[in-house]
């Protein structure tokens, strides 16, 4: 993406909170519905004395994820602290990785909807504690600890995309392998995967690096889409009018599509960061990876290359299908029952995801099970009922979750195809239309639409239009 | 049995087998500690449940239930370490009110083995200081002299053990906090091998250098105290998985014993008393057929410039989370959110701890990380490398603790350096996570105790009772008590 002859340069900070039972350096559960600070113990409050250990469950997910993100893995990483204050920070510090992450220098291959491919490098990914969650209210704040400590791999990418766009489907991917392997929810909204964006911009042509602004509170892929769309044209004016643009950190209002400065560059902190005496070196086997990658799934791209070469969808479509792994396993389920994988792909992309959106809902929670939607696809194919009628019935079965044979035997929805019977409503409307028949007999050919209409009328919707067709040419 | 010089196990036995009642024992104490406390400020907080402690125990006796090997010890137990709902202070304004709702790992196991806290030592805040005068709670004095510090920062532990407020104390040793108030108070005083005792529920001065250990009359005392609170901790990741030797089992030759006097440690800082005791214990040993060997730690010099910045950059982060947000002090007079931290803080903690929290900032700071912090990393190894190498040749070491007696109270507390300098023998000690005890060996011609340390390899605390307890026959100061 271009504007003014300036291209944008983004590379993307994910935090994905990991799916452990217990959080990162203590026993508490890391269970998102709780009260106030009720998942919370003396090591995740910062009390004095205590001590962090470490949750070895952390070590697979990590594993795990650097197998799938194609990274190198360090059998040696080392914890560190991140020094500075703040009142959701029980310690003082975040015991983050620093100068030895467990996974550097990997990439994830994205598909764009115009059907290019892209690597994008990861740079690292490294484990730390989440912190609290403060909340104010007018002159007094609260912090609930019930994050603090919960386990979060951070998953730095190199500044490898061009465009909003990239930035949007580089997180889907990122999200969806995630969601495959199983480590992380994905959950932008609730923040189980977070992502600060870094965008600079530069002459086309140029190599170097401008100065990179930070964006942060962006928790839906639109959100991140229509922020950096935003930050992209606010800097290219700036750079238009001459104004030095300054390295900061940008919060994205939804309700105003603006960004606005949170902090500059000099207000940064810095950190100190030492190695965390309380923490071991994090060191695992190379058997231990070797058990790992063998258990590892299909990861999605591998899957929509399958859809792709089994089902001959479009790969843009494979793409999407497997954007999570719920929704991989739905259509596999629903293509068990019907030949036509295309058109259970179609009814996919178009109506359900739309209709799963509106409603927020995640595929798990679809009204319509593969089964039924499989079913529909394959009564449309038998001719039962046509196209438009599918329309209908698949409305239907959002709103009741009824089987498709049951909402059309209900609803008298069968397709007729009976020739004699359409003949008959033929004659019937010819006799209730002779002036129309009198002018198409001579010569105003545009009215044979007139009289379809009026005959699938007649039939409540039922006709069907192939065989209608047919016989009204050779009837009026 | 008198009580005043009886060893932990005699007192065990006597309980155990009805003799005496550990609410007895309990009395004898407590009455000898309220005492002293007037004289010495060693204790800063009595545990009011310590009689009906020692009467529930009693009653475990005689109901037959299995007692611990501790049973009816009261144990006076550094305000470092954290008691369930028995306040826990470090010794600082800022934790005041603080009642934890956790014990130590320490404290745990002491009380699973039967012993009763009698009380909290009085320490320097936040164990930073040499003499017990940083104390919010005020300075600890000697016993052997009230005008003399007794050194720190387990000042009040090393005082009680003296005074026998308790014929067990615990302290913890960063830079020669238990061996240094041992030596100047006529206590033997054990810094464990460095993971050998957990940390976990200890207020955390430099992780990587603090260790718990025992304080008391006697080595037999300090062995079986060890025994009872070593070994590995799922709560404390840098406890070390070491199997736990009965070192109350001591063996009683040094035969052939090979010992290394590392010259560094004898040059021309160390007073004429404090050399002679040495000598004279080096004698005995002798004559005892240990066998002396001169070793060198070429890197001694750089030992408190090193410690001084590992120690005070790591503490400048453990401190870090005194900030009035959910413990501790809280500044009433904070209108933002910059001054809930800046005037808690102010407020809060004194003026040594603010020191080394400002150095340790300093040297952990972008752009002093590679000449300070790391720096001091790089020559930690090598004078761990020293050591290592010392002992391809020999057991164990013998040296001084400090360089002379206790100094007197508020001689030394203006001027830090000067302060600092008094840790040159001990602080080497932790930056290699070697195990080191103070052995009462003397009292200088003022009538001031002074101990000879002892230096083991990693993990081999036994070779230090072995030692010190041939010291301690020999010496025959290990009886004598302040009046």
């Amino acid at each position: 993406m271009i504007i003014h002859d300036f291209e944008c340069v983004i590379g993307i900070e994910v935090h994905a909170q990991l799916k452990t039972k217990t959080k990162l350096f203590c026993s508490c559960p890391t269970t998102f519905e709780a009260g106030d600070n009720e998942n919370t113990c003396p090591v995740c409050m910062g009390m004095p004395g205590v001590l962090p250990v470490f949750n070895k469950e952390v070590l697979n997910f990590a594993i795990k994820t650097g197998l799938a993100l194609n990274c190198e893995l360090d059998s040696a990483s080392v914890f560190a602290r991140k020094n500075y204050f703040y009142p959701d920070l029980p310690k003082g510090y975040q015991i983050s990785q620093y100068e030895k992450p467990i996974c550097k220098e990997g990439y994830v291959d994205i598909v764009l909807a115009d059907g290019e491919h892209k690597r994008i490098r990861i740079e690292r990914a490294h484990l730390e504690e989440d912190a609290g969650k403060s909340t104010h209210h007018g002159n007094y704040s609260l912090v609930n600890y019930n994050r603090s400590s919960m386990p979060l791999l951070e998953i730095v990418s190199g500044p490898d995309m061009r465009s909003p766009a990239e930035a949007a489907a580089y997180v889907k991917s990122l999200r969806s392998i995630l969601q495959f392997i199983e480590v992380c929810d994905g959950n932008l909204e609730e923040g189980s995967m977070r992502a600060d964006c870094n965008i600079s911009i530069r002459k086309q042509g140029d190599t170097g690096l401008g100065t990179k602004v930070e964006l942060k509170n962006l928790n839906s892929f639109r959100f991140i889409e229509k922020a950096l769309t935003f930050e992209f044209e606010r800097q290219v004016d700036a750079a238009m009018s001459g104004e030095t643009i300054i390295q900061e950190t940008r919060l994205y209002d939804k309700d105003k599509n603006k960004t606005y400065s949170m902090r500059s560059k000099e207000d940064a902190h810095d950190y100190r960061y030492f190695p965390e005496p309380d923490v071991l070196t994090l060191t695992f086997e190379e058997a231990l990876v070797d058990k790992i990658k063998k258990d590892l799934p299909e990861l999605p791209l591998a899957t929509a290359k399958r859809f792709v070469s089994d089902y001959g969808i479009p790969e843009y479509d494979a793409v999407v299908l497997t954007q999570s792994k719920a929704l991989a396993l739905y259509y596999e389920s629903a293509i068990a029952d019907t030949k036509n994988a295309k058109a259970v792909s179609n009814w996919i992309m178009t109506e359900l995801l739309r209709e799963l959106n509106d409603a927020k809902k995640s595929i798990e929670e679809s009204p319509i099970s593969a089964k039924q939607l499989a079913k529909m696809v394959e009564l449309v194919d038998a001719g039962t009922i046509s196209g438009k009628m599918a329309k209908d019935v698949f409305a239907e079965m959002w709103k009741t979750s009824k089987d498709p044979e049951q909402i059309i035997d209900e609803k008298g929805m069968k397709q007729v195809s009976d020739e004699d019977a359409l003949l008959k409503i033929i004659e019937e409307v010819k006799a209730a239309n002779p002036k129309q028949l009198e002018e198409f007999k001579s010569g105003k050919d545009k009215l044979f639409g007139f009289f379809v209409g009026q005959c699938m009328k007649a039939s409540k919707g039922q006709a069907n239009p192939s065989v209608l067709n047919k016989l009204l040419k050779a009837n009026l | 049995m008198n009580l005043e010089t009886a060893k932990i196990s005699e007192i065990v036995n006597s309980v155990q087998s009805n003799k005496i009642s550990a609410a007895e024992v309990m009395q004898f104490f407590l009455q000898r500690a309220r005492q002293w406390q007037d004289k010495t400020n060693a204790i800063i907080t009595f545990n009011p449940e310590a009689e009906a402690q020692a009467a529930k125990l009693d009653a475990a006796i005689a109901k037959g239930e299995q007692v611990g090997p501790l049973a009816g010890i009261p144990v006076v137990v550094k305000d470092l370490l954290c008691t369930k709902n028995l306040k826990t202070t470090a010794g600082s304004k800022i934790l005041d009110n603080f009642v934890p709702p956790y014990s130590s790992t320490v404290v745990e196991r002491l009380e699973n083995a039967g012993a009763i806290v009698l009380g909290k030592a009085n320490l320097d805040e936040f164990a930073m200081g040499s003499s017990n005068e940083t104390s919010y709670y005020g300075n600890v004095k000697n016993p052997w002299s009230l005008e003399h510090v007794p050194g720190g920062s387990s000042g009040g532990s090393a005082a009680a053990a003296a005074a026998r407020m308790a014929p067990l104390a615990i302290g913890t040793d960063t830079g020669g906090s238990i061996r240094q108030p041992a030596s100047f108070c006529n206590v033997v005083g054990l810094k464990p091998t460095y993971g050998r005792v957990s940390r976990y529920g200890i207020v955390a001065y430099a992780s990587s250098l603090d260790q718990a250990g025992p304080m008391a009359n006697y080595i037999e005392d300090v062995a079986l105290a060890l025994e009872v609170i070593g070994g590995k901790d799922p709560r404390d990741m840098t406890s070390a998985n070491q199997a736990v030797p009965q070192f109350s089992n001591i063996q009683k030759e040094v035969k052939g014993l090979k010992i290394g006097l590392p010259k560094e440690y004898f040059g021309e800082a160390l007073s004429s008393e404090v050399r002679s005791i040495c000598e004279e214990s080096i004698a005995k040993l002798k004559s005892a057929g240990a066998e002396f060997v001169d070793v060198e730690i070429p890197h001694l010099d750089y030992t408190i410039a090193t410690y001084y910045i590992i120690a005070t950059s790591e503490a400048s982060s453990n401190l870090a989370r005194y900030d009035g947000v959910r413990y501790g002090h809280r500044s009433e007079d904070a209108k933002t959110l910059e001054d809930l931290y800046c005037n808690t803080r102010a407020e809060g903690f004194g003026e040594e701890v603010k020191r080394r929290i400002m150095l340790g900032t300093y040297s952990l700071s972008s752009g002093y990380y590679d000449a300070y912090y790391l720096k001091a990393c790089k020559v930690r190894r090598l004078l761990q490398n020293d050591f290592l190498k010392a002992f391809e040749k020999v057991d164990l070491l013998l040296s001084p603790v400090t360089t002379s007696a206790a100094f007197k109270v508020g001689e030394r507390i203006s001027d830090p350096l000067e302060m600092y300098l008094n840790d040159i023998y001990t602080t080497s000690t932790n930056l290699a996570g070697l195990p080191g005890m103070s052995v009462p060996a003397g009292f200088s011609s003022a009538g001031l105790p002074i101990g000879v340390q002892l230096t083991a390899p990693h993990f081999a605390e036994d070779r230090l009772f072995q030692v010190g307890k041939v010291i301690q026959d020999m010496q025959n100061v290990a009886d004598r008590r302040p009046q």
